[in-house]
């Protein structure tokens, strides 16, 4: 296992590296001057800074030279200055990594849970009017935008109904201390975690489903039956353990979009992760954050990876035999 | 071709689809001719609320704009962008996936360990990105899709073709000496385009839900009437204007919708042997 999670890390780190060159080479194919695209928005840094960022990052030397001070830096955990917010890019990120960490992680186990949890149920009764209700509902959050989803639920939860806070991390001058802060963060944490983890509890859903349906044939399945196994235990023991392995390959392939679509749900409800931090550096296009947030983001979805390949060899003890 | 249809018929979401997406493609073809004045052009007061006047029967924006005519040529920014994107995806995915299954050995690897990458890095963020580097315009968004859709296209080509590669008749085909190109080209890819249909159709909904979150958050074609840039806009007006977020919205998941039962439809009317549920 540890011999596993050493080469995971070793590969994690060279897709780490392969992001950092992208990075640079964006940097260099946007239209205008390297410089002004380090300093943020074109013209609005001075002659003087722009100076001090070519002597510091060589844009004057050659192309493989800057490559190699830019990754020196990166592995300094540098990632550059916001000329914007007169803060270090590294520092901005440092602050509201701990939101999006705590937004993304409860969106990730409530879509496995409940949508493999609705999956179960669906399978169990195929062609039924549950499975058909699940299957329709499931399609509709596959179709739907993630951001829309979350305007609309501030729309009915938060203005009509207002039942839960459909803004911010916490509440504004509250000045709770304790347990009752971790309350109000909770309830303010509902309705985004929800938003960002209905698309895919769609996802998992039709996974799930697909996944038990597929596995319920197969002959191992049979002799259970003939053994003369409850249906119960068939269905929990045998057919749910093997089902679940496409499910958590997929969750982890879905890492990914679970991040891009912080950004989203973050936007819409103004959580101080570091998503909302891109869409504001966005408007005035502050790169350096950009791409810090870009390569932050794919350092998560690498950790969310390295959980689920834990995760499946928990599952399937043949992986970790072999 | 009567066959496929028959099969395709058979399922009822499928033609509910189909019947969506013509209309969808009527309303954007026509939308010039329906809607003659430009979508940007203020024709009421700001506001207006929706089933008030039949002229406006989708009410106006902050700008006093025609909702219904923003929702028309939305269309066609969705479908052009949705279709090219996937074009373009495909175009980029078919020959690296061929590429790798059938040469095999270290070409395969390099190739894969290439799409790999691609997948692993945060697809949203990275077409957030490239178009706000390469500014926001219709070729950077179809671009920035593209880079970020094809890895799917690969690895199922090269799937397919590593199959296929061992049939008796592609052997056949290298011994009486035709060129690798003329075997990759003419004997192997045709056989793989059923499943390669199925997946771009699903591709061109998840394209028309990429590029409505892009514009959303500001980064749509600054000439282009659509329906992220719709609801982006409303964002911050949801409190008094709940209908400039909601028809957009709806547009978009009637599109996407259609495509996706589309999608599974040309599944089970592609890959009978196949066919889910196991009808």
């Amino acid at each position: 296992m540890l011999r596993f999670i050493a080469m995971r890390l070793f590969k994690a780190a060279i897709i780490l590296i392969a992001i950092v060159t992208l990075n640079f080479f964006l940097i260099h194919a946007a239209p205008g001057d390297p410089a002004a695209v380090m300093a943020g928005e074109a013209g609005a840094a001075d002659e003087i800074f722009l100076q001090q960022l070519r002597e510091q990052f060589g844009l004057d030397k050659p192309l493989l030279t800057q490559l190699g001070l830019y990754l020196s830096g990166i592995l300094q955990l540098d990632l550059g200055f916001s000329y914007r917010q007169q803060m270090p890019v590294a520092d901005l990120i440092w602050d509201r990594l701990p939101a999006t960490l705590l937004l993304t992680f409860t969106a990730f186990v409530i879509s496995l849970v409940l949508g493999t949890l609705a999956g179960v149920l669906a399978s169990a009764r195929v062609g039924k009017w549950s499975d058909t209700i699940i299957s329709t509902v499931a399609l509709l959050f596959y179709a739907t935008p993630l951001y829309w989803i979350a305007l609309m639920a501030v729309l009915l939860f938060s203005v009509q109904l207002n039942w839960l806070p459909g803004f911010g991390y916490e509440t504004v001058g509250g000045n709770f201390t304790g347990f009752a802060r971790l309350l109000d963060i909770a309830q303010h944490l509902v309705l985004p975690a929800l938003t960002l983890g209905l698309f895919f509890m769609a996802v998992y859903m039709r996974m799930t489903r697909a996944s038990m349906l597929e596995v319920s044939t197969m002959d191992f399945v049979k002799t259970a039956k003939a053994k003369g196994l409850k249906p119960g235990i068939i269905q929990r023991r045998h057919i749910f353990r093997n089902a679940m392995l496409p499910v958590v390959t997929l969750a982890g392939l879905q890492a990914g979009q679970l991040v891009g679509g912080a950004v989203l749900t973050e936007t819409v409800f103004a959580w101080p992760g570091i998503g909302r931090l891109m869409f504001d550096a966005l408007a005035q296009r502050d790169y350096n954050v950009l791409l810090g947030v870009f390569f932050v983001s794919a350092a998560m979805v690498l950790v969310f990876n390295l959980i689920t390949d834990i995760l499946y060899r928990v599952v399937d003890p043949r992986i970790r035999a072999s | 071709m009567k066959d496929f249809w028959q099969r395709f018929k058979r399922n009822r979401g499928a033609v509910i689809g189909l019947i969506i997406l013509a209309l969808v493609i009527l309303i954007a073809v026509f939308a010039p001719i329906l809607f003659p004045q430009s979508p940007w052009k203020m024709v009421q007061r700001p506001f207006l609320p929706p089933f008030e006047r039949d002229a406006l029967l989708l009410g106006t924006d902050a700008l006093g704009r025609n909702v219904m005519a923003g929702l028309a040529y939305g269309a066609q920014v969705s479908l052009i962008i949705g279709l090219i994107s996937t074009v373009a995806s495909l175009a980029i995915g078919i020959p690296l996936g061929a590429i790798a299954g059938y040469f095999g050995g270290f070409v395969d690897d390099a190739l894969m360990r290439f799409t790999e990458f691609f997948q692993t890095v945060p697809n949203f963020a990275l077409a957030i990105v490239l178009v706000a580097i390469f500014e926001p315009s219709v070729e950077s968004i179809i671009g920035a899709i593209a880079i970020v859709s094809w890895p799917p296209v690969a690895r199922l080509v090269r799937g397919e073709v590593l199959s296929l590669r061992s049939r008796e008749y592609v052997e056949a085909a290298i011994l009486s000496g035709q060129r690798n190109s003329t075997i990759i080209l003419k004997q192997i890819l045709p056989n793989t385009l059923s499943p390669i249909i199925v997946l771009a159709s699903l591709m061109v909904a998840t394209a028309i839900l990429l590029e409505s979150s892009l514009s959303f958050l500001g980064l749509g074609d600054p000439n282009l009437m659509s329906w992220g840039y719709m609801i982006g806009a409303a964002r911050t007006v949801i409190r008094q204007a709940w209908w400039l977020s909601l028809f957009p919205g709806v547009a978009i998941i009637l599109t996407v919708l259609s495509l996706n039962l589309i999608g599974e439809g040309l599944n089970d009317a592609l890959n009978p042997r196949l066919s889910r549920k196991g009808k």
